[in-house]
């Protein structure tokens, strides 16, 4: 019980905590504990997120004081490696978590879950892999809400917020919630469907003290705008508030009453339906915004209404972000101008604002740090961005016509190198160009060697540098290469296995990869999972690797949350013997047709393979394949050369969530 | 000229002047399919009918279009098809550039527009003799793949069959009919 006189020492990053906080903390407690001389030291390396712990104790820590310590530590990452130190920091660990984040709804039980953390307050989860937001996970794969939320329901009712992400969220689930968790305060869902506006009206009658409703680009059934009503007029904590995704025109009125009896509204994301007047009526009302997502910018208004909207634009002194703004008319944009100088983030990805509109209102925000566009604004357009916008940090280029399309060259990679060029903090990219060079990339790797996130979108399959014809690998080698720090990266034009050797080579520190179409063997993947130290995701669709690379390093698998295929050369046989040799994986092949009727080797069209300690699902539907459906089919001899069985450190971590380490 | 001969119920395509140079049509089917018959080797894409297709027999045969792909959410492309972005090429111009039709109400705003973004002078139109007074011409493609002159129709019948756009130089183009 307690920490020993064991020295961890892992150190990193720069301390922050103040240690006079802790000296006064120990002064604090009586005398009559016995006195004791100990030098803590805890560095906490906040930006980041690791905690690093150097500890030399002489007798235990008190688990008051080591409480009251914790509770200091807000990371969840940093919590869970609190949680590994010995037992005692475990259970004072688990009993003070008030945010749970679990990364994928099937990693582990939604009743180990409320029974580890009976104080959560604060529930995040994800379901679906990531390129079910493209279509390519069949509809009824899974990710459901309800186990979670009648699970919370029942062991951990003071539960106050529920943030979802690519979730199956029915109208019961948000009726059980409005219904079981009294001081409900935040739903925030994200790429979720599965429900309707009536049980969005559940939530606004029964949750008096709401505060975040957030509808981040969900698929709902939408019944009607009623649900708004539904709002009690004693309802006046209200925060924040997105129903930009929903079709339905709601009552004006009385979404009027809720704006003006919610003072502390910060956010409001309207949905294309209200119109301009509307707009100009709810601005009146909540002159404190800080963000605004408009609706629909194109009505015909005469000069009066102009003026009065111009002047409720005017009034919005504290607004940051700004979104929305469906067909927005390039006569309306100078309406904006009286709060470009203030916005931070700007998401044009909806309005079909075209260049020169478009540098006239770039060029007024000064203070930018996010943008969101669609390639209509043209070289030319991120040229003016990168002389105006010094402080961008993230920029998100979108196709304005999604199919795959002739040549269009009025956006090309000539506008990211100027963007990096003249950009100093821009360190989150997503970028869909039609084509690409070595030379571009390797220029804007160079300059800015800070990039965090690196999406580059080249929209042709395959398609090589278009100036030498060569694959884009040295422009990706230089990319991992120059920036260190780079977390998040996906890839796209024709690419060799060489470019996945300088991944694996190069990307410490990369947490997630996309790749499509690309490499040339099992090497790719190889390269990959055997490089890539810190590889959390990986999502592969349409490389030509098979059973080989995957077999080999199955024991990186459970280092990862997470690895997708599609359409690439895996066989069942070798999902089999994976899941076979590594129980704590769940292989999951998703095909139309059941893998035994195909030949041996050929190959299945997808595979999610994540890591859990909940054994198999019980909700799978009928084309998903595991072998724990048909455990008697056997494995072929080929396979037993492949097995990976031995125990990793991060078999051990993953045990250790669940049973308390003993000291 | 394109609505008189849908009334008459007459195939006058093989006599009727067109503004186009010969076989660009079939030009870009050529360029289509190279584009996807790169790697022979390489797994077939998944393929999706085509919507387009269905509906205009008489465009070039379906591109290859691939699920899920490029990876944008199917909000925003669902948002798009509110949007009918029109390609627009100037003879001449080095970039393609794409406007939103639907942003306009009449030919003097579009053709306002165009001058515009091109930076030239598009001349006055009129119904006997075309465009007079600059050495460039407007025309369009319309859903039946014939390139017309842009304001011999109605404005709403244009803006519903307008698939792309073009700005001749009036060396290349026929004399008006």
């Amino acid at each position: 019980m307690g920490a020993s006189s064991t020295l961890l020492m892992v150190s990193h990053g720069h301390c922050l905590l103040c240690f006079s906080c802790l000296v006064t903390l120990i002064a604090h407690f009586e005398s009559h504990l016995k006195p004791f001389l100990f030098f803590l030291s805890i560095s906490l390396s906040l930006s980041f997120r690791r905690l690093s712990v150097s500890v030399l104790m002489g007798l235990r820590l008190p688990s008051k004081v080591l409480e009251h310590i914790i509770s200091f530590i807000d990371a969840n990452e940093d919590r869970n490696s609190v949680s590994l130190v010995c037992k005692s920091w475990f259970e004072t660990e688990r009993r003070t978590r008030r945010k749970v984040f679990v990364g994928n709804c099937y990693a582990v039980t939604p009743a180990a879950v409320a029974r580890r953390f009976p104080k959560m307050r604060s529930l995040t989860l994800k379901g679906k892999p990531h390129f079910a937001d493209y279509n390519l996970v069949p509809d009824g794969w899974g990710g459901y809400a309800w186990p979670w939320i009648e699970a919370m329901a029942a062991k951990t009712p003071s539960l106050e917020e529920v943030r979802l992400k690519r979730m199956v969220v029915t109208d019961e689930c948000l009726e059980k919630i409005a219904a079981s968790f009294k001081d409900f305060k935040v739903l925030v869902l994200t790429s979720c469907e599965g429900f309707s506006t009536d049980g969005l009206a559940a939530i606004a009658a029964t949750c008096r003290n709401l505060r975040e409703l957030e509808l981040r680009e969900c698929i709902v059934e939408d019944l009607g705008g009623d649900w708004l009503s539904y709002f009690p007029e004693t309802l006046t904590s209200l925060v924040s508030l997105d129903f930009s995704c929903l079709d339905s025109e709601v009552k004006l009125s009385d979404l009027e009453r809720l704006v003006s009896r919610s003072p502390n509204l910060k956010s409001l994301k309207l949905n294309r339906a209200v119109a301009l007047d509307g707009l100009e009526s709810l601005l009146r009302r909540a002159p404190q915004l800080v963000e605004l997502g408009t609706g629909s910018f194109s009505d015909d208004l005469d000069q009066e209404a102009l003026s009065k909207l111009a002047k409720a634009f005017a009034a919005l002194k504290q607004l940051k972000c700004l979104s929305g703004l469906w067909d927005v008319l390039p006569e309306y944009i100078p309406l904006l101008y009286s709060v470009c100088p203030r916005l931070t983030s700007l998401n044009l990805s909806y309005a079909t604002v075209q260049m020169p509109d478009l540098v006239d209102l770039l060029s007024r925000c000064s203070k930018l740090q996010k943008l969101w566009v669609m390639d209509l604004i043209e070289d030319k357009g991120l040229k003016a961005v990168a002389s105006c916008c010094k402080e961008l940090r993230e920029l998100r280029v979108f196709p304005s016509g999604a199919d795959l399309d002739e040549t269009d060259v009025a956006l090309t990679e000539q506008g990211l190198v100027s963007v990096s060029e003249g950009c100093p903090k821009l360190e989150s990219v997503l970028y869909f160009c039609v084509q690409f060079t070595n030379t571009a990339l390797v220029t804007i790797a160079r300059n800015r060697p800070n990039f965090r996130c690196f999406r580059l979108c080249v929209m042709e399959p395959f398609a090589p540098d278009y100036r030498t014809q060569k694959p884009l690998d040295e422009g990706f080698k230089a990319i991992v290469e120059r920036c260190k720090d780079l977390q998040r990266l996906s890839v796209s034009g024709l690419l060799t296995d060489k470019a996945f050797e300088y991944i694996g080579k190069h990307a410490k520190k990369l947490g997630m990869l996309s790749v499509a179409f690309a490499g040339d063997s099992d090497l790719m993947l190889h390269h990959l999972l055997s490089g890539c130290e810190s590889l959390k995701k990986l999502e592969i669709r349409d490389c030509p690797f098979g059973d080989a690379a995957l077999l080999e390093n199955a024991a990186k698998l459970e280092t990862m949350r997470s690895l997708w295929m599609s359409s690439c050369f895996v066989s069942f046989d070798a999902c089999k013997i994976l899941s076979q040799k590594m129980p704590r994986l769940n292989v999951e092949v998703i095909d139309e047709h059941p893998p035994e009727t195909r030949p041996e080797s050929s190959p299945v069209e997808r595979i999610y393979i994540y890591r859990t300690v909940a054994g198999p699902r019980l909700d799978m539907p009928e084309f998903v394949w595991t072998i724990h459906k048909t455990p008697e089919i056997g494995v072929s001899n080929l396979a037993i050369k492949h097995c990976c069985g031995r125990f990793t450190f991060h078999t051990l971590y993953l045990i250790s969530i669940l049973f308390p380490l003993r000291c | 000229m394109a609505y008189e001969e849908i009334i008459n119920g007459l195939n006058l395509k093989d006599t009727e002047l067109r503004l186009g140079l010969p076989g660009t049509e079939e030009e870009e089917q050529q360029q289509l399919q190279e584009v996807s018959c790169v790697r022979s080797n390489k797994r077939q894409f998944h393929e999706t009918t085509d919507e387009h297709n269905l509906k205009e027999e008489s465009s070039p045969p379906a591109k290859t279009q691939i699920v899920g792909w490029p990876p944008v959410r199917s909000n925003r492309k669902n948002n798009n098809k509110n949007v009918s972005y029109m390609k627009v090429s100037m003879d001449g111009a080095p970039y393609l550039r794409k406007i939103d039709l639907k942003m306009y109400k009449n030919y003097s705003e579009l053709l306002k527009a165009l001058e515009n973004m091109f930076k030239f002078t598009i001349g006055e139109y009129s119904e006997r003799e075309g465009y007079k007074g600059s050495g460039f011409v407007p025309t369009y493609e319309d859903k039946d793949g014939d390139w017309m002159l842009v304001g011999d129709v109605p404005w709403d019948m244009f803006s519903s069959s307008c698939q792309k756009l073009r700005i001749m130089k009036r060396s290349e183009a026929p004399p008006a009919s």
